[in-house]
């Protein structure tokens, strides 16, 4: 990423300023009216995919607001992150939208919480807040987190009309027929078929970037784990990582292979219970018996490793909570062979199912194209020709002492999407194995670290949804400023838009399995 | 087909017995932090430390007033690593659902040295006990039909919920069930916080809900807020919206905490032989 930092500023010349980064992370200051050629640039000529977009209130110290574009390249492990400066008497920044529809939702986002226009953007109207809110935005630093607002007024949200003979509306939610999260989708069908969804999103917004501004870090890494609770390792190990890299904390190598070791369980059980979901969408109860059956055998080695089935209560800045003692390290690789078996049988006795091939082959197509354009990530990327996986790319804890393979197929249907957690949960196991085998003495926890004011740092975690982005910038009193959280799943339910298009609306339960993307994570 | 009855008879029956016998935990299980009143020389450690403000101290000259909140507690153990000589020990329990939210607040009073160090107990509100069997709608004793409403949670409480029904904690052995409607339901199992975009699902579902009914608040979200507490986003716990009759801490509550909730909900809680 440094050569292409010094191509960019000599075509940009004069406007690109480097700025103080680190190894792994280059930062440069940019002019806000120039992102649109820099982006273009480094998509065309650089091939880099634009990961995230996010913005920052300076305004206090130093009247502006700013905006980041996190850049990455496959084969580079180096993030470049182009921050630009946007003066709060004229708080508006050029929408990359209308080229790359990747960060439609994240530019709405953007003003939505802080009140900075996206210019050019081709759907400029609120994402995040629902339109009964008022004219707020939360994460501005004079807005407090305990304002209370008055009583919503109004429609949720106004969809868009749907027009045409035997062309009929479906509203669904934001509370569903199943035990999920709450969300509303707006079906237009002609007949069976699905001619477009409209998402609504943001039922679940709890505050949460914001309540991290009011948190020492310490408790933070709490709050990481409640962000998304079937990813609260995933999500609190990348709030950690954030933390440390910005206090120039270093992790005792036993801790980031106890690290690596707890993200793959994490892994495995949602991937199994997410197999045998699947299954159960399409009628095949059995097989879903099974799989939860496996899956609580998995919960309960998280219990004996972490003290709770969700993996709580272990992550902490500097490593983890607590160390293993061998009998626990012997129960984890008893586990490990006892799952591997199980789960074996299990894919066979889904794979001796030709009526279930046949429900999950060609359902819920996501093509390649369209899932490049729309920046997915994670599973649902891998299926749809995305070779993407933080682990490899931009590797942290001990994934880089560990090899795997990263499944990736073409076909981009619910088939794949399921193979792809079928392949990754016996790579999961080998690299278990692996890690066990490794696993170095010494201590699991650095000792505790004053945290440096000032200072920023972005991490990526790739969680068994997909590719996971905190970025922090640090301030007094060990507090954190602003901390921003990407979930997989901001840039994946545009992926579920298009994959269900021409399907008929029996198979959108198993194709919205198939993604299984997170709300909460999305909302905050 | 074969293969599918091979692999089932293989399987053999994993159901868990449990409210008939004890949970089987794993070893390194964090139940509920466990406080030693008599003992705890100084709970400021404790709260300072606690990342959901479940221990909350207040001085008032020589004297000070602990209380600890089990309807916010995340059960971190935190508490008990940052207090020394165990008054705060992490505990094994985690059948504490209450049909008082009140009954899951200890409250405990101390006198204090030039340290601020507690010296003496002077008075202690009870411990959470069972006080429990208590038959709120014996009409809904038999079978019961439950609707799940995700009011604003991480989706934790859920996985939790969506594993009482594997055939590991079968909730369907005591003729439950969850249904798909509120129309069809009995009892409305709610995860929290009440986020300020779900308050109007959330009411609107009550009202669908046919009485008598029952409202059962889930973990310490769904119960106080948790650890997001009450912001401009949410409301907190979900009695800020609709009347509760059963409050089940955890965060999540593990499934048998759910089923002993569930269970005490509608009195059909019997002791343990
Ligand atoms: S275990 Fe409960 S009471 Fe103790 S620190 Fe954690 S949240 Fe607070």
């Amino acid at each position: 990423m440094r050569e292409v930092l010094e191509q960019l500023t000599q075509e940009f010349a004069g406007r690109i300023a480097a700025a103080p980064s680190y190894p792994d992370q280059l930062y440069a200051a940019i002019a806000i009216a120039d992102i649109p050629a820099i982006a273009a640039a480094l998509r065309s000529r650089h091939s880099a995919r634009l990961a995230a977009v996010f913005a920052e209130d300076r305004v206090r110290p130093e009247a502006a607001f700013y905006n980041y574009y996190v850049f990455e390249r496959r084969g580079n492990p180096c993030y470049l992150i182009l921050r630009a400066r946007i003066p709060a008497e004229d708080p508006r920044f050029p929408s990359l939208a209308p080229a790359l529809p990747s960060v439609n939702w994240q530019e709405r986002e953007i003003h939505d919480w802080f009140g900075i226009q996206a210019e050019g953007h081709p759907n400029p109207r609120r994402v995040a807040l629902h339109d009964n809110w008022p004219d707020v935005h939360p994460l501005r630093k004079d807005f407090p987190l305990h304002t209370a607002l008055p009583a919503f007024e109004g429609d949720q949200h106004v969809y868009r009309p749907t027009l045409g003979e035997g062309v009929f509306q479906i509203p669904v939610g934001p509370v569903h027929a199943g035990i999920i999260e709450p969300g509303h989708f707006n079906f237009a069908v002609a007949g069976e078929p699905i001619l477009y969804l409209q998402l609504r999103m943001f039922y679940t917004h709890k505050g949460t970037e914001k309540l991290f501004e009011q948190l020492p870090a310490q408790k933070g890494v709490f709050l990481a784990e409640s962000v998304s609770g079937d990813s609260a390792f995933s999500h609190a190990t990348a709030f950690c990582q954030a933390v440390e890299k910005a206090s120039g904390m270093d992790v005792p190598s036993r801790a980031g292979f106890m690290r690596t070791v707890l993200l793959e369980l994490e892994r495995i059980d949602n991937h199994i219970a997410d197999v045998g979901a699947i299954a159960m969408d399409v009628g095949f109860v059995i097989a879903n018996a099974h799989a939860g059956r496996l899956r609580e055998m998995a919960l309960a080695i998280n219990e004996e490793l972490t003290g709770s089935r969700l993996l709580r209560g272990m992550a902490c800045l500097g490593g983890v909570r607590r160390d293993w003692s061998a009998s626990q390290i012997a129960a984890l690789r008893d586990a490990i062979a006892t799952l591997e078996r199980e789960f074996r049988d299990l894919v066979a006795l889904l794979k001796s199912s030709d009526s279930t091939r046949d429900r999950l082959e060609r359902t819920g197509f996501l093509h390649p194209e369209k899932a490049s354009a729309l920046g997915i990530v994670g599973v649902g990327g891998r299926a749809s020709g995305i070779d993407l996986d933080v682990r490899r790319d931009h590797p942290y804890a001990a994934y880089r002492h560990l090899s795997w393979r990263v499944p990736v197929y073409q076909e981009g249907d619910v088939l794949r999407r399921m193979q792809v957690r079928i392949d990754e949960v016996f790579e999961s196991v080998a690299m278990l194995r692996a890690a066990l085998g490794d696993l170095p003495g010494g201590p699991h926890r650095a000792p505790d670290l004053v945290i440096e004011p000032g200072r920023c740092a972005l991490s990526a975690v790739e969680g068994w949804r997909g590719e996971i982005l905190y970025w922090v910038r640090t301030g007094p009193a060990n507090r954190i400023e602003r901390c921003k959280i990407k979930d997989p799943s901001m840039n994946n339910w545009p992926g579920l838009v298009e994959a269900v298009q021409g399907n008929i609306i029996a198979d959108f339960p198993v194709i919205n399995k198939s993604f299984n993307l997170s709300y909460s994570g999305t909302d905050r | 087909m074969f293969k599918i009855l091979q692999k089932t008879l293989r399987a053999g029956t994993v159901t868990q017995p449990y409210p008939e016998t004890a949970a089987s935990l794993a070893s390194g299980f964090r139940g509920l932090p466990e406080f030693d009143l008599e003992n705890w020389r100084d709970a400021r450690p404790a709260a300072d430390a606690c990342p959901s403000g479940a221990i909350a101290v207040t001085d008032a000259g020589r004297f000070r007033t602990v209380t600890v909140d089990y309807g916010r507690c995340i059960l971190c153990g935190e508490c008990a690593a940052v207090t020394p000589e165990g008054a705060v020990r992490v505990g094994r329990n985690f059948e504490a659902a209450a049909t008082d939210r009140k009954a899951l607040v200890i409250s405990a009073q101390y006198t204090l040295d030039a340290e601020g160090r507690q010296t003496c107990l002077v008075r202690a509100a009870p411990e959470i006990g069972r006080q429990l069997t208590r038959q709120i709608h014996r009409i809904l004793g038999r079978s019961l039909a439950i609707r799940e409403v995700d009011a604003g949670s991480c989706n934790g409480c859920e996985l939790e919920i969506v594993a009482l029904n594997n055939s590991v904690h079968d909730i369907e052995r005591f003729g439950i069930h969850f249904v798909a409607s509120p129309r069809h339901a009995d009892m409305l199992l709610v995860t929290g916080p009440v986020t300020r975009n779900m308050e109007l699902a959330l009411r609107k579902t009550y009202d669908a809900t046919p009485d008598p009914k029952l409202v059962v608040a889930v973990g310490a979200c769904g119960i106080s807020g948790g650890i997001f507490g009450t912001n401009y986003a949410t409301r907190g716990g979900v009695d800020q919206v609709i009347p509760v009759d059963v409050y089940i801490p955890g965060c999540p509550p593990r499934p048998e905490a759910l089923l002993f909730g569930i269970l005490m909900a509608v009195g059909r809680l019997r002791n343990r032989q």
